[in-house]
């Protein structure tokens, strides 16, 4: 297969988690949005290893899997705490600063 | 045949002793007794900073060179901003360390029995510490990163911290919480831009370093497209961490919703890390394409300026004006990243440093007026502070009169020496917008004092608080380095121009 089109669907998949933070409205959905954008990153970066027929591509990706799951854990104690006191996870919700 | 990387720890030893102070830190959280655990944090949070600061001096006479194979590059720049985090996070802990700004037990639910108990117990936040310490460890990291990996990581590990730290207020906490959530997810949103940017680097030139990408650029080795995206994803992931419009939109929500101590480090330390990296990225690993960003981010100082200096015009709440002000400065700086040349680099280093100090000092004013409820930041209530207590309004002027740009404060010789390299370099339209609207913005800088001092107070609920001797001296010292640097600029800007270049 043309080796493009995975640059192609990179594309795709940054473009659909880049849409979906800014309509979707439930924090957890939006975090996920983001992560979509993360591993469209990590399949450009692989493809384009591929490319240009060295490692570092590679690399880069195991650092995106390793940063995104810490981004994880602090991500989720953050939804986690603002859900406990309000009951809901609504970025909408979340509207006391905008006066 | 695989050889060890060599890493040249001596290089790095002024970031690695931030770490394991950090590491210590989490130690203490989990071992040491509770009344003793804020005075162990603080000395060794104060002392490993010390200790950095003093390694950087060893590394700064061993002159500039290269570590951890060409990852990270130890030049003046880079030694001269680590210095400036360092003095930062000294100033900001000082403050921070005054436990009544925080929630004693921030996974307690706001008004639950838990929390009361927490308080009644005396308990004490004690883990922002070390998160202040992995931060800064991770600002430390950003301005001398050299590749994209490199670059990435210290970007998350001085961004997540933060994130954390924006959610512990004592007060407000639903509000503190807010801010931690939105800078939680517009901070992830452009991180991942900038992670996407890099990619398309990447795929532009082949390696992650930035002197493979200049090489690149100069022997025009790839698709343009890969170059001219992976440079604007690059820069959304930039300008959203130095506040730039129209990137900024978190700015006034997060720093009034923070903590008021974490809030001042924060927007101290954060911008000088940012623009460390930006410039580094801007004038090392992309001067070559520079027709192709210039003119862009030109127009986006122009428009950083307007939208913070005439935003902060309409703002009743203390600390939401002080944001909008910074992003008016975050426009200031970006005419130097446009401006190209050595003078700009090195009225920037003396800029981030000058406004850096202001602004921890101003915020650590702010945690001082109280009222029976916490904190009190809204305009009107500081109307007449300055019969109650002429010092902290005076001091807060100054640091005021500094952000306006006045002679014989910092901020007036950090304004007019990035203003003239702009000049230098020929951009003059970038030098009449950044002169009106610093007009404008003295506008409301001006507003504030004459209220402090000129108009009778309405109300008696307001009251400056004793401050702890810890944030009494975080505060002089600002105050002090404010008014030395405005009259004997050259003490620093000497230093500044000795420093202000980048080693390929």
């Amino acid at each position: 297969m043309d080796i493009a089109n995975y640059i192609y669907l990179s594309a795709l998949l940054f473009t659909i988690g880049a849409i979906g933070v800014v309509v979707r409205r439930n924090a957890i959905v939006v975090f996920m949005c983001v992560e979509l954008m993360l591993n469209a990153a990590n399949l450009a970066f692989v493809t384009f290893s591929r490319v240009h027929g060295n490692l570092s591509g590679q690399v880069a990706s195991f650092f995106t899997m390793v940063v995104a799951a810490c981004e994880v854990v602090v991500g989720l104690a953050i939804i986690v705490t603002i859900y406990r006191s309000r009951r809901s996870a609504s970025v909408d919700d979340a509207s006391l600063l905008k006066r | 045949m695989l050889t060890a990387p060599k890493l040249d720890y001596a290089l790095l030893a002024p970031m690695l002793i931030i770490l394991g102070a950090a590491l210590i830190g989490v130690l203490i959280e989990a071992f040491a007794k509770q009344a003793w655990r804020a005075r162990l944090q603080l000395v060794v949070a104060l002392g490993a900073i010390v200790i950095s600061f003093e390694q950087l001096f060893r590394v700064r006479n061993q002159g500039s060179s290269i570590a951890a194979v060409t990852s990270v590059s130890i030049d003046g720049t880079g030694i001269f901003l680590q210095g400036a985090i360092l003095i930062f996070a000294f100033l900001g802990i000082l403050i921070i360390a005054d436990h009544d700004n925080f929630a004693p037990q921030a996974s307690a639910l706001p008004g639950s029995p838990e929390e009361a108990a927490a308080i009644q117990a005396g308990k004490q936040q004690t883990e922002v510490f070390p998160l202040t310490l992995f931060a800064v460890a991770g600002m430390m990291l950003f301005p001398v990163a050299t590749d994209f990996i490199t670059l990435f990581v210290a970007l998350e590990v001085l961004s997540l911290p933060l994130y954390l730290m924006a959610g512990l207020s004592r007060r407000r906490r639903l509000l503190s919480q807010e801010a931690a959530l939105k800078y939680f997810l517009l901070g992830a949103y452009s991180s991942a831009f900038f992670l996407f940017g890099a990619a398309l680097l990447y795929g532009y030139s082949g390696t992650l370093s930035l002197n493979g990408l200049t090489d690149a650029i100069r022997g025009s080795g790839g698709n343009d497209v890969f170059l001219l995206l992976g440079i604007a994803f690059l820069s959304v992931g930039l300008l959203f961490k130095v506040g730039a419009v129209p990137f900024h939109s978190w700015t006034p929500d997060v720093y009034q919703g923070a903590p008021t101590p974490i809030t001042g480090f924060m927007a101290a330390a954060t911008k000088a890390a940012a623009f460390g990296a930006t410039l580094r990225i801007f004038y090392l690993g992309l001067d070559s394409a520079q027709t192709s960003w210039k003119p862009i981010i030109a127009v986006i100082a122009v428009i950083t300026m307007i939208v913070g200096s005439i935003a902060a015009i309409s703002q009743r709440d203390m600390k939401r004006m002080l944001a909008f002000s910074s992003i008016a400065h975050a426009g200031f700086i970006l005419t130097a990243v446009v401006s190209l040349n050595q003078n700009a680099l090195s009225a920037t280093l003396f800029y981030l440093l000058a406004y850096g100090v202001a602004t921890i000092g101003a915020f650590g004013v702010i945690t001082l007026v109280r009222d029976s409820a916490g904190e009190v930041s809204d305009v009107n209530r500081w109307v007449g502070l300055g019969k109650k207590s002429p010092l902290v309004a005076s001091v807060f002027s100054l640091f005021l009169l500094s952000f306006a740009g006045i002679p014989l404060t910092s901020g007036f010789v950090g304004k007019f020496s990035i203003f003239s390299a702009a000049y230098e370099s020929g951009n003059i339209y970038l030098v009449v917008a950044g002169v009106l609207t610093s007009a404008i913005a003295v506008f409301f800088y001006l507003r504030v004092i004459l209220m402090l001092f000129f108009a009778d107070s309405t109300n008696d609920s307001v009251s400056v608080v004793i401050p702890s001797i810890l944030t009494r001296i975080s505060i002089s010292i600002c105050a002090l380095i404010t008014i030395v640097l405005g009259i004997a600029p050259s003490l620093l800007f000497d230093i500044a121009q000795d420093f202000a270049y980048f080693l390929r």
